[in-house]
């Protein structure tokens, strides 16, 4: 089976029953995408399908054929990070880093569609991504530092 | 380790013959519950195969037909959320459709995918209760409330696939949910109401989703007290990791008292 993933074209041999997110890591090399809870609480493993932020623990793989997929590896248009990855450092918005991929795909998406966001749309458009070391704060002003 | 297959129909009429004629073959949608189950293989019996109904445009969309909206077995919340349609006939599926999960399970999560995996939990399940939904297969339409048989049980023959749910557009359902968090919470307990025709229907305080039918008989006599004194025998709540029997039944009790009380419930002499 093939798809796009992060602008390539890329094939995969082997049962379309895979979880995506084994594909990405363990096939792929993708490894930016992490694993948290493996059951669609925690969001670290979000990815972009066509452009639509998904758990890719719950997607079997065989889902995405022909279909693009977009990574935290797929942000960054060659060496130059996004205003998006930018705030994130500046703010400080990463402790131990693992929700830092979902969140940044989640937040990317949140963007896209609304033109202004207040800190309760942030709140709303992150929910599904958990930071465990509860850094949330930084994170929102980060995003929110993009909005204006 | 043995490897489940992955089957892609060409249709929908090719995703009826494959599961008729596949043994061991289970149908998947977005994935949301039973992407887990796969992964950690707890789903009972174990598949040989998972019959991929994702991306069949038979079963996507929101259709308005006569006095009826139809949406598709495998059209995802986010889709139902956005339909002009659903938001302004059926405003509580919409609402019941933003407290599931986040932006990654509404993006994913189906009605289809809701009503097969049956939980006592699932939370658009109150909403098609009290509307009285009726869920649309490869071969029948079968009453919302003649689907649910038992814990995770329904009426479904073993080769019968979910094509969508139509409902009706004759009243006004209100609907609240109560967790432990506004998103990814499991509901403690989940309900949809109407006052005319009397419908209270509730999640997660039994075996599966019901409606509180002396409750409802309280409410067509217009005994609102009534109902709210007659819920707790309608129910079957349980202690469990999310909560207690006797919180679930205090919470139903008020959940119906305020769910009585709105714009769309209160009868016109008890205004203020």
């Amino acid at each position: 089976m093939r798809f796009t993933l992060n602008g390539q074209a890329v094939s995969f041999e082997g049962s379309g029953a895979r979880r995506l997110l084994d594909v990405l890591r363990e096939e792929l090399g993708a490894t930016g995408t992490k694993e948290g809870c493996g059951e669609g609480e925690c969001g670290a493993c979000s990815v972009l399908i066509d452009g639509e932020v998904v758990d890719s623990c719950l997607v079997a793989v065989g889902q995405v054929e022909g279909r693009e997929v977009t990574t935290v590896e797929g942000l960054a248009d060659g060496g130059r990070l996004t205003a998006l990855q930018q705030a994130f450092i500046q703010h400080g918005a990463a402790q131990c880093g693992i929700c830092t991929p979902g969140m940044l795909l989640a937040a990317h998406v949140l963007l896209q569609q609304a033109g202004r966001l207040t800190a309760d749309d942030v709140r709303e458009g992150l929910a599904g991504n958990l930071c465990r070391c509860t850094g949330y704060t930084k994170i929102i002003d980060a995003v929110l530092s993009c909005t204006k | 380790m043995h490897e489940v297959t992955y089957i892609r129909p060409r249709n929908l009429a090719d995703a009826v013959h494959i599961y008729r004629t596949t043994p061991g073959c289970r149908p998947l949608a977005g994935g949301t519950d039973l992407m887990v189950m796969l992964h950690a293989r707890t789903l009972r019996p174990e598949p040989e195969a998972m019959l991929d109904l994702w991306s069949l445009a038979e079963l996507k969309g929101v259709r308005r037909a006569g006095d009826m909206v139809e949406i598709g077995a495998a059209e995802s919340y986010t889709g139902i959320i956005a339909s002009r349609d659903v938001q302004q006939h059926l405003p509580a599926l919409a609402a019941a459709a933003r407290t599931i999960g986040a932006a990654q399970i509404q993006n994913r999560g189906t009605l289809g995918g809701n009503l097969a995996n049956a939980s006592p939990a699932g939370d658009t399940l109150p909403v098609l209760l009290a509307y009285d939904a009726t869920v649309v297969t490869d071969r029948r339409a079968i009453p919302i409330d003649q689907f649910f048989t038992g814990y995770r049980q329904t009426a479904l023959q073993a080769d019968e696939l979910i094509t969508g749910v139509r409902f009706p557009l004759d009243r006004q359902v209100v609907f609240r949910k109560v967790g432990t968090r506004a998103a990814q919470a499991i509901s403690k307990v989940v309900m949809a109401v109407s006052r005319h025709p009397a419908r209270i229907a509730i999640g997660s305080v039994a075996e599966m989703p019901l409606r509180a039918r002396g409750a409802e008989a309280a409410l067509e006599r217009n005994d609102v007290a009534g109902a709210s004194a007659a819920v707790v025998d309608d129910i079957r709540p349980i202690d469990d990791v999310r909560s207690t029997a006797a919180y679930r039944r205090q919470v139903t009790q008020n959940v119906l008292r305020e769910l009585l009380d709105t714009r769309a419930t209160r009868e016109p002499s008890s205004g203020p």
